[in-house]
């Protein structure tokens, strides 16, 4: 069984604003728990909180039983989670190749595992030797999820994977996430869209003004279109 | 199931030339204004040992400014170290200077670049330590901070070496031009472009064929995501800054050598240089200061032969130049 993520009572500050107020949740081992809520809501904020990237001003994060507070994001990563930007992060001066390499820190690139990724996304095969900036919108996304996953992950922290992206490529990535979940990997996703977080998620955690205002399973969630407005202001039939 | 982007060729990524042919654009321009062939040889040739030996001092400082986000105020006073560890070695062993051999020639200035490159990469790491750590991300305390350890490194040379001019001699084999036609072509001088090539080519393969280098670009385009994926990018930054101070020293050095005296002012003065340098390649980018660097050095020599009183200005102007022609530099690194 994969290491659950646990947040207990987290704030973040950053600078004078007061972001994270008191975050209590966990990400169950080997599912995919999707964290929704609206812009501004302290998604982000959560995901580079538990990367390390923020630091909590107050609160407990685990892995498992391991406490991730107060390490840096180096340390954060090395423990085994990846980490999938909203901004992408891609390096855009460095190949397709060369990206694939940083994300593979323990040794080199290992080609089963390559191949396997390929299989979701053949563009990077196409494109392995060209320089990342040049890519597509598209492209930038799968490079950066193939960056996170390029080598085994005990948690996934995935920032909206599918903004901006063409429906059938996000049809694409659903079934992307849902094969890495089946490899055992606990997932934390923040997504705003509503069809994807119901495709992919387990779980589901709704965030409000930087606390959790909701905790429970994603198809509840789903199935409940009162709820859905009292949390999101959105159902799932105007999405479909 | 794969995802379905795989998409048409991308839009080709070429290595832009014009911005790496303005130095030759300068020369042919500068050419007939120069008038004799020999003239225009000899300010070119001393213009290209010039900008290698800034190449050497800046590149350090393109690297630690791109990947540390330091504005590092206090990188001069490691090219004015350099210059007087060279001394250390230059100085006792003159006599090896003085020989005709040119293996104990090469032998002391091996030995003089050796010795300033490491004792400034020493330095840097106490200075980034002490000095640059505590305030990292915090532009205005970098600056009074670097300023402040320029200073102190500046008034601890004096106390160390005095106020005087310390004169240093080329070693022999070294002294006196190479005679091309009517041009004269100082020996010392293509060494320097040897030593800044030897350079310059060491610093791409770093970057470009090694796990490090591949770390060191990346850190300059986006270092959080660096740290993000496991790597210790303090550690790596301290490395770059200890190279970039040991790379000022060796350019002190040749400096040194090149002027034949050394005083504690040589750092100050050529880190506006440096940084002129730096703006004009595109900050972070090693290639586009070895271009700027040349590209420096050629403006200031053709403008002192034709117009001294400009080539006062020549490199701030140029600076102008090239920054309303590319805003970011010659050659920009991506997210900065």
């Amino acid at each position: 069984m994969s290491a659950a993520l646990t947040l207990e009572g987290v704030h973040t500050h950053i600078g004078r604003y007061h972001i994270l107020q008191g975050v209590d949740f966990d990400a169950p081992g080997g599912k995919t728990t999707m964290l929704l809520g609206r812009n501004g809501a302290g998604k982000t904020t959560a995901l580079r909180t538990i990367m390390g990237l923020w630091r909590a001003s107050k609160g407990r994060i685990a892995l498992g039983s391991t406490a991730l507070n107060g390490l840096a994001a180096s340390d954060v990563a090395r423990l085994g989670v990846g980490y999938a930007p909203e901004t992408m992060a891609i390096f855009s001066d460095l190949t397709v190749k060369e990206n694939l390499i940083l994300g593979a820190r323990q040794g080199p690139l290992d080609d089963t595992r390559l191949d396997w990724i390929f299989g979701f996304f053949p563009a990077l095969k196409k494109f392995w030797l060209s320089r990342a900036g040049s890519l597509s919108g598209g492209q930038k996304q799968m490079l950066s999820i193939a960056r996170a996953i390029v080598e085994p992950r005990a948690l996934l922290l995935i920032d909206e994977p599918t903004k901006g992206l063409a429906p059938a490529i996000v049809g694409a990535l659903i079934e992307c996430l849902k094969e890495i979940k089946a490899t055992g990997v606990t997932i934390l996703l923040v997504e705003q869209n509503f069809r994807v977080a119901v495709e992919v998620g387990d779980a589901v955690r709704v965030m409000d003004n930087g606390r959790i205002v909701h905790r429970g399973d994603m198809a509840a969630l789903a199935a409940d279109e009162r709820l859905q407005n009292r949390l999101l202001g959105l159902s799932l039939d105007s999405h479909q | 199931m794969s995802v379905l982007d795989v998409g048409a060729a991308l839009p080709r990524h070429r290595m832009e030339i014009l911005p790496a042919l303005t130095p030759v654009l300068v020369a042919v321009v500068a050419a007939p204004f120069v008038g004799s062939a020999s003239t225009f040889l000899t300010l070119t040739a001393a213009g290209i040992a010039m900008g290698m030996m800034i190449f050497t001092m800046a590149s350090g400082l393109t690297l630690v400014f791109g990947m540390m986000d330091v504005l590092n105020f206090g990188h001069g006073a490691f090219i004015a170290l350099g210059a007087y560890v060279a001394t250390l070695v230059l100085l006792p062993l003159a006599s090896w200077s003085a020989t005709d051999s040119i293996l104990l020639n090469l032998a002391v200035l091996t030995l003089a670049g050796v010795a300033a490159g490491l004792v400034c990469g020493l330095m840097g790491w106490l200075f980034e330590r002490l000095i640059v750590k505590p305030v990292y991300g915090q532009h205005l305390r970098q600056i009074l901070a670097t300023i402040g350890g320029s200073i102190i490194a500046e008034q601890l040379i004096y106390a160390v070496w005095g106020p005087d001019q310390i004169p240093v001699s080329i070693p022999a084999a070294f002294q006196g031009s190479f005679v091309i036609g009517e041009a004269a072509v100082e020996k010392y001088r293509l060494l320097a472009t040897l030593v800044g090539l030897v350079v310059f080519a060491g610093e791409m393969l770093v970057l470009n064929r090694t796990k490090i280098g591949l770390l060191i670009r990346a850190g300059v385009e986006n270092r959080e995501m660096v740290e993000a994926l496991g790597y210790r990018i303090d550690r790596l930054f301290v490395a770059v800054f200890m190279a970039g101070s040991a790379l000022a020293g060796l350019g002190g050095a040749m400096m040194a050598l090149y002027r034949g005296q050394v005083h504690a002012t040589i750092g100050a003065e050529f880190l506006v240089l440096c940084f002129i340098v730096i703006i004009i390649g595109g900050l972070g980018s090693v290639g586009g200061s070895f271009v700027a660097s040349i590209l420096v050095a050629l403006i200031a020599n053709y403008a002192g032969f034709l117009a001294p009183k400009l080539a006062l200005v020549s490199n701030i102007l140029a600076m102008v130049v090239v920054l309303l022609w590319r805003p970011r530099g010659l050659y920009p690194v991506s997210g900065r």
